[in-house]
């Protein structure tokens, strides 16, 4: 096997090149399925981290992982970003903290992508100070069965699991460092 | 939350962390520990790595269909002149003109195709056109400094831009970025997700700076750095260099396969 290209941190000066024009807004706001997913990133004193940047990939309500072009769409007219189409499901999305370490998404619920398992979003957080990006999921609820989830001590599992708000909204923050530490996951 | 901000380190404290801990990376290595293939996320050298890792050990996820997976992107997410950085502006920007091209492979030495790669660097006088850069040094109207493009079916890809220069931070003393070339890529899977730095062979400034050596291993900071190419250089145009990138991380077809 070749050896990877190394990872290195995103830096502090990710925010002109890589957010988009709806970045977060995987479906339409006012689409009939749509839930609101947000939360904080914290660092390990407990302070927000506002120059995060997570990216979001999951199974449409099916379960389909086929994805779809189109989340970053250009205007070939003026080169800037011309936002979705608002038609398709690409299951991703990308957006950086604000100043108070915050992100909001509006998505599809996941459907389950394999027997066996239950439905998730993935995360890749990237940050400045972050040499080398960490991956974690966002459960929408908690039940038996999940190989990752069973794995788990109930305090760890729970940092996997988003706390339900009303208007079908979830709450799902993100401690890098902490005793709250956020289950990060590695892969193969 | 403000506090006084601490007097700045000089660089010589930097400099013997670094060492202390490439020694015992060093010996580690020859004592027939693991080759480190990524840099330690645990790097006190880098400051503000401190409170940015996680101190738990990382769980193995043992089912990962989605993550196996990954998004897809196609035409209409790149134009084609979004590969060109020096032709987004009415006029020429300032520097040395570049290309640089590469393929990007995973693992096992496939090409990924028609995946999405992503580049921002700072303007040949070291300054980002993005408004938290306050380095005195002269944006260029000219340059924004970023750039995308999709790779072949080889898994080339190709960006024209001007070098970019180095620039302060704030870590320690007279701390300066050697000059680099942000890049993000995506594979076939979500786990192949890629963001780093590309530099430029021979930079005397890659020996202070605590980002690069964070990758403890010298055969992997080599990795990063792009070749000068001749044979890529166009007379009385650009410098060429070269940068082939391999993708980390398993994807379905590689698990499949494995098995
Ligand atoms: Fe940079």
């Amino acid at each position: 096997m070749r050896p990877p290209t190394p990872s290195q941190t995103v830096g502090p000066f990710f925010g002109y090149a890589l957010p988009f024009a709806e970045g977060g807004e995987l479906v339409p706001s006012g689409h009939p399925g749509a839930i609101t997913v947000h939360g904080v990133v914290y660092d390990g004193a407990g302070q927000p981290i506002p120059d995060a940047l997570l990216e979001f990939w999951q199974a449409d309500s099916a379960g389909g992982l086929d994805g779809g072009p189109g989340s970053m769409r250009r205007d070939p007219v003026t080169g800037t970003f011309a936002g979705r189409s608002g038609v398709g499901f690409t299951g991703f999305g990308r957006v950086a903290t604000d100043a108070d370490g915050h992100w909001t998404i509006r998505t599809l619920t996941p459907g389950p992508a394999a027997p066996g398992t239950l439905p998730y979003i993935s995360v890749c957080v990237f940050a400045r100070g972050l040499l080398h990006h960490l991956y974690t999921r966002v459960y929408l609820e908690d039940a038996a069965g999940d190989p990752l989830l069973d794995s788990l001590d109930a305090d760890r599992r729970a940092t996997l699991v988003a706390r339900p708000e009303p208007h079908a909204t979830y709450r799902f923050d993100i401690h890098l460092q902490g005793s709250e530490e956020t289950v990060f996951l590695e892969f193969g | 939350m403000s506090t006084t901000p601490p007097t700045p380190e000089p660089q010589a404290v930097i400099d013997a962390e670094m060492a202390r801990i490439q020694t015992d990376a060093d010996k580690a290595l020859a004592d027939g520990g693991q080759e480190e293939l990524q840099p330690r996320r645990d790097y006190p050298p880098y400051r503000s790595s401190d409170l940015r890792h996680p101190k738990r050990p990382l769980v193995a996820a043992r089912e990962a269909f989605t993550e196996l997976r990954g998004p897809v992107f196609g035409v209409t997410d790149v134009t084609e002149l979004d590969s060109d950085l020096t032709r987004q502006h009415h006029g020429e920007p300032l520097g040395e003109r570049i290309v640089v091209t590469g393929r990007v492979l995973d693992r096992d030495g496939r090409p990924v195709r028609g995946q999405l790669v992503e580049i921002w660097q700072a303007n040949a006088a070291g300054r980002y056109a993005h408004k938290r850069d306050q380095h005195p040094a002269p944006l260029d109207p000219n340059f924004t400094g970023t750039g995308r493009c999709l790779t072949d079916d080889e898994g080339r890809y190709t960006f024209t831009s001007i070098k970019p220069g180095a620039y302060p931070w704030r870590n320690h003393q007279n701390a300066w970025r050697p000059a680099h070339i942000h890049f993000s890529l995506f594979g076939t899977a979500f786990t192949q997700r890629l963001v780093t730095q590309l530099y430029f062979p021979g930079d005397p400034l890659l020996a202070y700076d605590p980002i690069f050596n964070s990758i403890t291993d010298e055969r992997a900071r080599q990795r990063l750095s792009a070749v000068y190419d001749h044979d890529l250089s166009s007379p009385e145009w650009s410098l060429g260099y070269r940068w082939d990138i391999v993708l980390d991380g398993p994807s379905a077809t590689w698990m499949e396969e494995g098995r």
